[in-house]
């Protein structure tokens, strides 16, 4: 069982919902992947209220967990005030706290976004960062009062897959009691079911499954990949070595010359 | 008066925000409104007095990531 937040979750996979080729499909997308949590945002609504509430009705027929985003934020008074608009719309102190420092790298401003995280902590939300790898960075949020830390694999939308296994590995051992989530980078199952093997507490992940050929088909591979390799990582899995290991025993084999 | 109204100027004579949201045909209880950079509460809406060259947010959810 996952645990946020003080909240357990079967699922250890967070599902988005942008870049779906439509709502139904969406709707099975998110059932299919068995996702207890799914990221949404707020943009401008620019048609009296109607094209939000839709999308909004969609979601609550659902019945998951929502975790809204603050993605497109440039500054920590921005995420902090979107964090805020956020709360009002989908009653929640969860927050998926986004600040981009640049908007073609996507890359997080890991600065901006401790300070930021300081003062949603301080106004009772729940942060759930959108970071990186560093270590520092990684205390630093823990001390600005979360609980929770997503470090990207590789940058946003980009399903490259985990790009330093390495570092995740490390940010692991750094964080033993801090669920970890990857956020970000994840295109295929595969890399999904890697960085679980790696100990991670759970995937997040949108564009991969929503502009696959069959999303729904493609969240579920997700979950059971994503479930393969927490399985596996329980399991305790073999260290590579560099010679071959007969896998037959060889005590008793029979000699024919 | 003169407002930015999700970054477009609007000329309204609307007393509140509450009034300027019901000018534009804003309706439904998942909107999030913003007043030159601060929340405004919904329930707040209705006392909240604007003046000439507010800036004001309106937010709906939308799919995120």
């Amino acid at each position: 069982m996952l645990t946020l937040y003080d909240t357990e979750l079967s699922s250890r996979l967070l599902l988005g919902t942008a870049r779906y080729p439509s709502p139904a499909v969406l709707s099975e997308a998110v059932k299919r992947s068995g996702a207890g949590i799914v990221t949404v945002s707020l943009r401008r609504e620019t048609s009296g209220g109607k094209t939000g509430g839709a999308f909004f009705e969609l979601i609550r027929e659902l019945g998951v967990r929502i975790l809204p985003n603050t993605a497109g934020c440039h500054s920590a008074s921005e995420a902090v005030l979107t964090a805020k608009m956020a709360r009002e719309v989908f009653g929640t102190n969860w927050i998926k706290l986004e600040v981009i420092g640049h908007h073609d790298s996507l890359q997080p401003d890991v600065f901006e976004l401790v300070e930021a995280a300081r003062v949603l902590t301080d106004e009772g939300f729940e942060v759930f960062p959108y970071t990186t790898d560093d270590l520092i960075v990684g205390e630093k949020l823990l001390v600005a009062g979360c609980r929770v830390l997503m470090p990207w694999c590789a940058p946003i939308g980009s399903a490259a897959g985990p790009r330093n296994p390495s570092a995740l590995v490390a940010m692991r051992a750094a964080f033993p009691d801090i669920p970890l989530i990857v956020d970000a980078g994840l295109g295929r199952p595969s890399h999904a079911a890697t960085v679980m093997e790696l100990g991670y507490d759970a995937v997040l992940l949108n564009t991969a499954v929503a502009m696959a050929g069959d999303p729904p088909a493609m969240a579920e591979a997700f979950a059971k990949a994503t479930d393969a390799g927490r399985l596996a990582y329980l399991a305790g899995m073999l260290e590579p070595r560099d010679m071959a290991v007969p896998s037959t025993p060889v005590i008793g084999k029979a000699v024919f010359s | 008066m003169n407002f930015i109204v999700n970054g477009e100027k609007q000329v309204l004579e609307t007393a509140t925000l509450a009034d300027l949201l019901q000018a534009l045909e804003y309706e439904g209880e998942w909107l999030a409104t913003a007043v030159n950079g601060d929340l405004v509460h919904r329930e707040d809406r209705a006392d909240t007095r604007l003046a000439d060259g507010d800036r004001i947010e309106i937010l709906s959810p939308m799919q995120g990531g």
